[in-house]
């Protein structure tokens, strides 16, 4: 509704001299409009189709009030199809006052760039919190101080507010570090030399390395690299824990709504028996082994394509079977829909490894650096076994290993603990309760 | 030196300017017979005259209308506006003619007018005795504002605004009239406007404020010493516009960590201004966010005692701003 006078507020669609779905050029008449002053044609201000007449005749509205909408045929852009909003340009035209000409079209909430956010994949880009991003880069002048002295924000304490890394903090840290006897700078370590390269032959295919695959080559190498790997295996026999399953599996799917696996079980029998050796449950650190308190369990994930990722259930301790069982579905769902949150994939204390699943009587699993073991459970199979009178049985089969890092511990520390889990995993029978 | 209060120093001033020039004079409301209704014009009346000390019509308007006038013809009137509140009716005086006399003529005429404004919130002022509306002319060209705090201060930037050749809006906080003493030098002194002060020095926090605000503020920063070890630089702007944003941003740079408080509303207030400088010119040494305490948006001031201290900033806001600031 345009302003037809100086102190005009309002006007009236008298007649609309156009309908719904007419052409209008630019200045042709579009509406009658009565004002208290005046009468007027309302020439158009713009060309193209009238999409939708949004004031009836006869009613009167405020000046600004948008009265039509016309579709100019241009590319839509933010602002949608054009709007009549005829508002004038204020009463003298030599002060295009800033802010007369219409708001653009408020944008759609459809553009929500929050998308982003947490449920993106776990790869995505996810907006930082301002506790993160207050731990992480602090303020200007700490970030200035960092990078001018050389040091980590991270491994500074920070007393500030979540732990903050303060002006005061990161002053007295350099001031100690100065004063500290110089030590001798660690030599560089001289550049790899350039890599010869694969000759590609004809009808090879070549596969470029995703970033996935190249962290897992980076971690698995340095792992075997810095841990001494030592392996042993246990055979355990779970006839007990199989015919509990079977009877029991129906209404356990029914009742809590996921399948009943035998992997709670191991996970379990794993959990209380790092209890008793916590040794299992630790990280090499130089020149002392720190046994971690909490007992968080990663679990293994083969992702289709090759990719390999372990998600961490934090304080394992915590759950009986069932709760296992849920939070194992849910982190393996999570994990094959890539929702999984940098959160979800660190803090790891031991990891349970399941090539059972895919058929695998043995495997000598990789451990999951910085941790101290890993351990695999393997395919249950039937097999002829010979029991403590001689006589030959057919019995239900489990092999259980313990890859384990022998700077931190020995044969002797891994073979307990696997004997415990091994205990554990047989005192099942399908009379026991799963809780 | 003798012990004078923020209104015997103001009263000094001008007693003093009046005798040694004979071009100033004081005109207002109730300012010459009755002596100012805070008693800050006593005795000027008798001593000077009805001709130098003028009760004028209950007309803003007129009153700086009138002044702008005598100005420009040779005198020095210090105008006084009996509340901040009542400046509305003078603005279109103060903005469009005062501020722009010798831009507009080139340096032909000038407007050496003062006028002296009492603000600040009073139990039981309300709604029209108790605004802090200093912002307002905090963004013309043409003008001066200033606020001192204490009596030696305000005596000597009085002095300077009356012998200014150009309009100055000298802010005067009504409820530290009486509370604030201090020993004020009897020989003649000025203080050159456009200078902030700093109060107090300190390595931890700079807080900025002016009026009954800063009066809190030191009185906080004694006990964050005291009580917690934080060492706060309190600095005082004295000129709010133009702001002398070099010390301002000086202590910005040295302690990083910036709170500006002020009685006003906060929003769009002088405290948004210092706040918008430091964040952008002392961004690289800053340890905190920077950070405003005023009135929160609601029409200042409630009648109501309890709501207004519940929301004009009193000691144990402004402490607490303090502290949170210091442990960031």
């Amino acid at each position: 509704m345009p302003q037809l006078g100086e102190s005009v507020t309002e006007g009236t669609i008298a007649r609309w001299l156009k309908a719904e779905g007419d052409e209008v050029e630019k200045d042709e008449p579009i509406a009658e409009v009565d004002t208290d002053k005046v009468s007027a044609e309302l020439p158009s201000p713009l060309a193209g189709r009238i999409e939708r007449l949004l004031v009836p005749e006869g009613a009167t509205v405020e000046v600004g009030t948008e009265i039509a909408l016309v579709a100019t045929g241009e590319e839509p852009g933010p602002d949608g199809p054009a709007r009549e909003d005829a508002r004038s340009e204020g009463p003298t035209e030599e002060f295009p006052a800033a802010g007369t000409r219409a708001q653009p079209v408020a944008a759609g909430p459809g553009e929500s760039r929050a998308a982003g956010r947490g449920e993106g994949d776990g790869r995505g880009a996810r907006v930082p919190s301002a506790e993160e991003l207050r731990l992480r880069r602090s303020s200007p002048v700490v970030r200035r101080l960092a990078a001018e002295h050389g040091v980590e924000i991270s491994s500074i304490r920070g007393t500030g507010v979540g732990g903050r890394v303060t002006k005061k903090d990161i002053e007295a840290y350099i001031r100690e570090r100065e004063a500290r006897p110089r030590e001798e700078a660690p030599p560089r370590p001289a550049p790899p030399p350039p890599r010869e390269r694969v000759e590609v032959h004809e009808g090879d295919e070549v596969v470029e390395v995703t970033s996935v695959r190249r962290a897992i080559a980076e971690r698995m190498s340095r792992s075997k690299r810095e841990a001494p790997h030592a392996w042993t295996l246990v055979e355990a026999d779970v006839s007990g824990l199989v015919g509990l399953r079977e009877v029991r599996k129906e209404e356990f799917r029914r009742r809590e709504g996921v399948n009943l696996t035998y992997l709670p079980f191991v996970v379990r029998a794993v959990v209380e028996s790092l209890k008793e050796h916590p040794v299992l449950n630790s990280v090499w650190d130089g020149d002392r082994i720190v046994l971690r308190k909490r007992i968080n369990i990663g679990i293994a994930v083969d992702l289709e394509e090759g990719a390999l990722i372990v998600p961490v259930i934090k304080d394992a301790d915590d759950y009986g079977i069932v709760g296992l069982a849920r939070r194992i579905d849910e982190v393996v769902r999570r994990a094959r829909q890539r929702r999984l949150s940098p959160d979800d994939v660190s803090g790891g204390t031991f990891t349970v490894n399941n090539p059972g699943a895919l058929g695998s009587v043995v495997s000598t699993p990789i451990i999951n650096h910085p941790q101290a073991a890993i351990l695999s459970a393997e395919a249950i199979v039937k097999r002829p076994v010979v029991l403590e009178d001689d006589a030959i049985a057919v019995r239900s089969m489990m092999n259980l290993e313990v890859s384990f890092d022998h700077r931190i511990l020995d044969g002797g520390a891994a073979l307990r603990f696997l004997n415990a889990v091994k205990r554990r995993l047989e005192s099942y029978t399908p009379e026991s309760e799963i809780g | 030196m003798a012990v004078r209060t923020l209104l015997q120093a103001i009263h000094d001033a001008l007693a003093e300017e009046m005798r040694s020039d004979e071009r100033v004079m004081v005109l207002g409301e109730d300012v010459g017979r009755a002596g100012g209704v805070f008693r800050v014009t006593e005795g000027l009346q008798e001593e000077f005259g009805p001709y130098r000390v003028l009760d004028t019509p209950l007309a803003e308007s007129l009153i700086v209308g009138s002044a702008i006038g005598l100005s420009v013809n040779g005198m020095r009137p210090v105008a006084e506006i009996q509340f901040a509140d009542f400046i509305p009716p003078a603005f279109d005086q103060i903005v469009s003619e005062a501020a722009r006399f010798h831009y507009r003529s080139k340096g032909a005429w000038s407007v050496p007018l003062t006028i002296r404004v009492p603000y600040g919130a009073v139990h039981g002022g309300a709604l029209y005795h108790s605004q802090s509306n200093e912002a307002y002319f905090c963004q013309v060209p043409g003008l001066k504002v200033v606020a001192p705090t204490f009596p030696a201060d305000a005596k000597g930037m009085l002095k300077s605004a009356i012998r200014d050749p150009n309009p100055v809006l000298f802010y005067e906080h009504k409820r530290t009239y009486r509370l604030l003493k201090q020993e004020v030098p009897e020989e003649e002194y000025t203080l050159p406007l456009g200078r902030a002060k700093v109060h107090r020095r300190g390595q931890d926090i700079t807080v900025c404020s002016y009026g009954l605000m800063l009066q809190y503020v030191l009185e906080a920063a004694e006990r964050l010493s005291g009580e917690h070890g934080v060492q706060t630089e309190v600095v005082e702007p004295l000129t709010l516009y133009p702001l002398d944003r070099e010390t301002i941003l000086e202590s910005a740079r040295k302690t990083g960590k910036f709170l500006v408080v002020v009685e006003a509303n906060i929003t769009g207030s002088v405290a948004a201004e210092i706040a918008a400088t430091v964040a952008q010119e002392a961004f690289e040494w800053l340890d905190a966010p920077v950070m405003r305490l005023g009135t929160p948006d609601v029409p200042a001031a409630a009648f109501a005692r309890p709501l207004m201290d519940r929301l004009i900033p009193d000691r144990a806001r402004v402490e607490e701003a303090m502290l949170e600031l210091a442990r960031y």
